[in-house]
């Protein structure tokens, strides 16, 4: 009986009935498609034409779908004197530095602070909280009047700089590795290793979710830098200005607006599911042991 | 008179005492510093950038709320009369206290009970489906979409909103939905409550991958029966730090929105009806360039979004470790 118990335990989670499975399944579902109801909606208002914006009902699908409004956004794109292709660079650019570095700034960063007692990790920790409480409109000029002074205004550096230290990313990785049992960190000591080889090769394999948690953070973040204001060279301009440059507002071009929204979606989308897809295969034989 | 003079050497005994320790804890500390030189070189990278691009701009923009600044002359010091017209002669940031009270309050608590009840009830399913439930619950933070809302809620016959209700016979008229004053704030909450899925959910679902399995496993031993119990007795207890990540992102969110509002119901909204304080510092700041009228208002902001952390921490202490 006790074996038989145990044998269930090791094997299964404690009282998993399929009923209730499929209960959380089917709630889980209903809301789902709340949520996903308009970006449904922003995708079949981009392959509809014009004139079907303004028929009564509302059709819930496109009845002559088109890729009209596509098409419309990227002759736009293509005749300016810059070419495309080179704001695909620029986006693509912009983001895989900042995404890189912030995962391994913030890492370090965030490894010293949970699990080091040095002096000034008490007031470090509260300035980052407080940091990313803080917000006000001056801060910007404040952030250009610094960056002037560095002569970084119209310079590439003027949108990758600023993003890399990510309050957001630190704290988060902070707080995960809080968890990280302090004899893990022991043990290493004990064989020698330093706390640089510490961190990557013994606390970060463990802390994948976090990692890929900050990394999509970082990546939408990046991906969605305007900088209109620090970069006014069109050659250095990023995806996102440009695309809105093309899809001014107005219900009349809601079909255009949509198609820009969706094509910038697609890329934060497909590194989501890489990233969760990490996650997930890296926990089923990972296990952090007190 | 007798006792006084007793104590008197007592006291200095004491004052000694302490200049002793001080000294000796300063050779401590830097005894420390010197043991943990690595740690200080491993922050250094995230600490460079974040000292230039966060914490100086911070220190430079504190003094701006007490001084009247129009980005083209130099400050000029006013003192506290920003603050003074703020909280006596400004009758719109009184409205606009009401605003994002109400707006946090109905915001903040139920998005963040969303965000932990759905990153519970997704871990519970299988692999794949996690992936899938993940984005689609985190899709809306990602996605630019406030013009589909304005399609929703069309004030003509075209909107989804209006034609639904239409058809079904639930109203005679189309509602203005997005310049009616009575239904202005209930769109932008429902508009912010559909994006508010974003940091903080995917950091508990984190948090939920980063459990050790084996504790489940003994809980099952030592007799826990359902889900329930273990999400009580097992889950919430090990999941704190991201809790808390959760609760700092939730306020953040809740009191700073101002961008749902203006892109969704126009600035500023009829009667001020979503007119938020980070709306108020938007229109004193970017609209009229009294740039140290506007930073008071931040600063204002900064203070309630300051206690409010305080709290919660307080509130999470014993799942702290």
């Amino acid at each position: 009986m006790a074996t038989e118990k145990r044998l269930k335990a090791s094997n299964k989670q404690a009282g998993r009935k399929i009923g209730g499975t499929v209960g959380i399944f089917l709630f889980l579902t209903v809301l789902g498609l709340f949520m996903a109801g308009p970006i449904y909606l922003a995708v079949v208002t981009s392959i509809k034409p014009v004139e079907e914006l303004f028929i009564f009902p509302p059709k819930l699908y496109a009845m002559n779908p088109t890729l009209d409004n596509y098409s419309d956004m990227f002759s736009v794109l293509s005749e300016m004197w810059v070419p495309f292709s080179r704001y695909v660079f620029n986006s693509v650019f912009v983001t895989v530095v900042v995404t890189v570095s912030q995962c391994f700034c913030a890492s370090m960063a965030a490894f010293c602070l949970a699990k080091c007692r040095f002096p000034g990790n008490a007031i470090l920790n509260k300035i980052i909280v407080t940091a990313l409480l803080y917000n006000s409109n001056v801060i910007y000029i404040m952030q250009y009047m610094v960056m002037a002074q560095l002569g970084m205004i119209n310079k590439m550096s003027a949108l990758i700089l600023p993003s890399i230290a990510s309050a957001m990313g630190l704290f988060l990785m902070r707080q995960s590795m809080s968890q990280v049992p302090d004899a893990m960190i022991e043990a290493a000591k004990v064989d020698g290793a330093n706390m640089f080889t510490t961190c990557w090769k013994i606390v970060m394999p463990n802390q994948k979710p976090a990692l890929m948690t900050m990394s999509i953070f970082a990546f939408q973040g990046a991906w969605n830098i305007q900088g209109g204001s620090l970069v006014y060279d069109e050659a250095l301009k990023t995806l996102p200005t440009v695309v809105q440059q093309a899809a001014a507002a107005g219900l009349a071009r809601a079909g255009v607006a949509m198609a820009a929204a969706v094509f910038m979606l697609i890329p934060p989308v497909v590194f989501f599911m890489l990233a969760q897809k990490n996650v997930i295969e890296t926990m089923a034989h990972s296990g952090i042991k007190d | 008179m007798a006792n006084e003079i007793h104590n008197k050497p007592a006291v200095m005994d004491r004052d000694a005492i302490g200049r002793r320790t001080k000294q000796e804890q300063r050779k401590m500390t830097w005894r420390l510093m010197k043991q943990n030189k690595e740690c200080y070189l491993m922050m250094l990278p995230f600490m460079i950038f974040f000292l230039i691009f966060t914490i100086i701009p911070v220190v430079l923009s504190l003094p701006m709320g007490l001084t009247d600044f129009n980005m083209v002359e130099f400050p000029k010091w006013v003192g506290l009369s920003n603050f003074y017209n703020l909280f006596l002669s400004d009758k719109i940031f009184i409205q606009s206290i009401r605003v994002t009270l109400i707006f946090a309050l109905f915001t903040g608590p139920i998005s963040y009970v969303l965000c932990f009840l759905l990153a519970w009830l997704i871990n519970e399913l299988h692999p794949k489906l996690k992936t899938i439930f993940t984005l689609i619950f985190y899709a809306p933070s990602m996605a630019n979409v406030y013009t589909i809302w304005q399609l929703i809620f069309s004030g003509d016959s075209y909107g989804y909103a209006n034609s639904f209700l239409l058809e079904l016979g639930l109203s005679t008229y189309s509602i203005q939905w997005l310049t009616d004053s009575q239904y202005i704030l209930g769109v932008v909450i429902v508009v912010q409550l559909w994006i508010s899925l974003g940091a903080g959910f995917l950091a508990l679902r984190a948090g939920f991958q980063n459990i050790d399995r084996s504790q489940y496993e003994a809980g099952a031993i030592e007799g826990i029966k359902n889900r329930w119990q273990e999400l009580i007795y097992i889950t919430i207890p090990s999941m704190g730090p991201q809790l808390m990540f959760a609760a700092v992102m939730q306020i953040v969110s809740s009191f700073t929105a101002d961008i749902v509002a203006r892109n969704l119901v126009g600035f500023p909204s009829t009667d001020y009806a979503a007119h938020t304080v980070m709306t108020h510092a938007f229109d004193y700041g970017w609209i009229r360039y009294e740039m140290g009228y506007s930073s008071a208002i931040c600063m204002v902001l900064f203070v309630a979004m300051f206690f409010a952390e305080k709290l919660i921490s307080k509130l999470l202490s014993k799942y702290m470790d």
